[in-house]
């Protein structure tokens, strides 16, 4: 759900290993993120319209992954496809590393590409000045 | 009581009027820069401006107190879903009324345990069922000289005669079921016929039986 950068390069490389991908975007213009050798299914509509979800067969799904561009509609979705769907792998992209941890704690599969951003930053700097770290 | 109001839309700065008008005390988040300089001109230090669904944001609020209650009620559905499960669930807020602006995300605050809501729409179109009486009907066709009119009723869960069969039915005098329609495909009535929730119902009705027939099938709503 959510074709974006990082939806659509997800979705391809999930088709590439052989998985059954269907994508859901508000936008048709996704589908060209998808690229003209797109061989998975592609329903357009909000993901948290339940008619969507059903028209793209979360009701079969093995795995979902939710990265919309909005932190409040990913979580909410996530949570929805767990429990009203029962897909067992969800993983829930959220960009506020505070609410990240916040679902995280509560059981919720999150990835937080800006608390991993942060981490990689810091690390890349402290490496770089050891001795500087470590004197103050 | 101490009051949380995320959101400084109509309901928001309303609700805000009235419970400081009530004597509560309150704070009330709104994002917008625009919507939060109008506010602060009226309420003044009430009014913090910032995201309601970020963490730190809400705890700037005093939602670690916790208040006594917490209006989730912004435009975004979504929204008011992460603020109303941050508020209950992260701090132990107890009582959290949410705003629910489309009917169809009901489902999703029923099913993540949101359960105290309000929907604007739900409530305008419940008191539709009651005050406008031809709601579930549908007049198709007037046949004018021969005095007789085709009527589409629509059956609901409510409905006095879901799960009976027409046979056993009362129904008024000069009217007369045809057909049912369900599932996509049409049927004639038959006296065995069992009445569903959902069905579509097509009547031939005489004179100004419609009505009758409507009250007979959707009951006196």
């Amino acid at each position: 759900m959510g074709c974006g950068r990082v939806g659509s390069a997800v979705a391809k490389g999930l088709l590439a290993d052989g998985w059954d991908v269907t994508v859901i975007d508000e936008s048709e213009d996704a589908l060209m993120r998808l690229g003209p050798a797109w061989r998975g299914g592609f329903v357009i509509g909000h993901a948290l319209d339940t008619a969507v979800l059903e028209r793209a067969g979360v009701e079969d799904a093995d795995a979902a992954v939710v990265a919309t561009n909005g932190d409040n509609t990913n979580v909410v979705l996530g949570q929805v496809l767990r429990k009203r769907y029962d897909i067992g792998t969800v993983v829930v992209r959220v960009l506020d590393p505070a609410r990240a941890k916040f679902y995280a704690d509560r059981g919720m599969n999150t990835v937080c590409p800006t608390q991993t951003g942060i981490s990689a930053l810091l690390e890349t700097v402290q490496k770089a000045a050891p001795e500087r770290a470590e004197t103050t | 009581m101490y009051v949380v109001v995320a959101g400084g839309g109509k309901v928001g700065a309303n609700s805000t009027r009235s419970l400081l008008q009530m004597g509560h005390e309150v704070t009330l988040i709104e994002q917008r820069p625009d919507r939060y300089a109008r506010l602060e001109e009226e309420f003044g230090p009430v009014v913090m401006r910032g995201d309601a669904t970020e963490i730190s944001v809400l705890e700037r609020a005093g939602i670690a107190r916790p208040p006594e209650l917490l209006l989730a009620v912004t435009g975004d559905d979504e929204d008011n879903l992460v603020i109303s499960q941050i508020a209950k669930e992260g701090y132990g807020v107890d009582k959290a009324i949410a705003r629910v602006n489309d009917p169809r995300n009901q489902t999703h605050f029923d099913l993540l345990g949101i359960r105290q809501t309000v929907c604007a729409t739900t409530s305008i179109l419940g008191l539709v069922e009651h005050e406008v009486p031809e709601h579930g009907l549908v007049r198709l066709l007037q046949l004018q000289e021969e005095g007789l009119e085709i009527v589409e009723v629509q059956i609901t869960s409510n409905s006095p005669v879901a799960g009976s069969r027409v046979g056993g039915l009362k129904l008024p005098e000069g009217s007369r079921l045809i057909s049912v329609f369900r599932h996509g495909r049409t049927e004639l009535v038959e006296p065995s016929t069992v009445v569903r929730p959902g069905d579509q119902l097509l009547a031939v009705v005489q004179n100004d039986a419609a009505l009758d027939l409507r009250k007979a099938l959707l009951g006196a709503t």
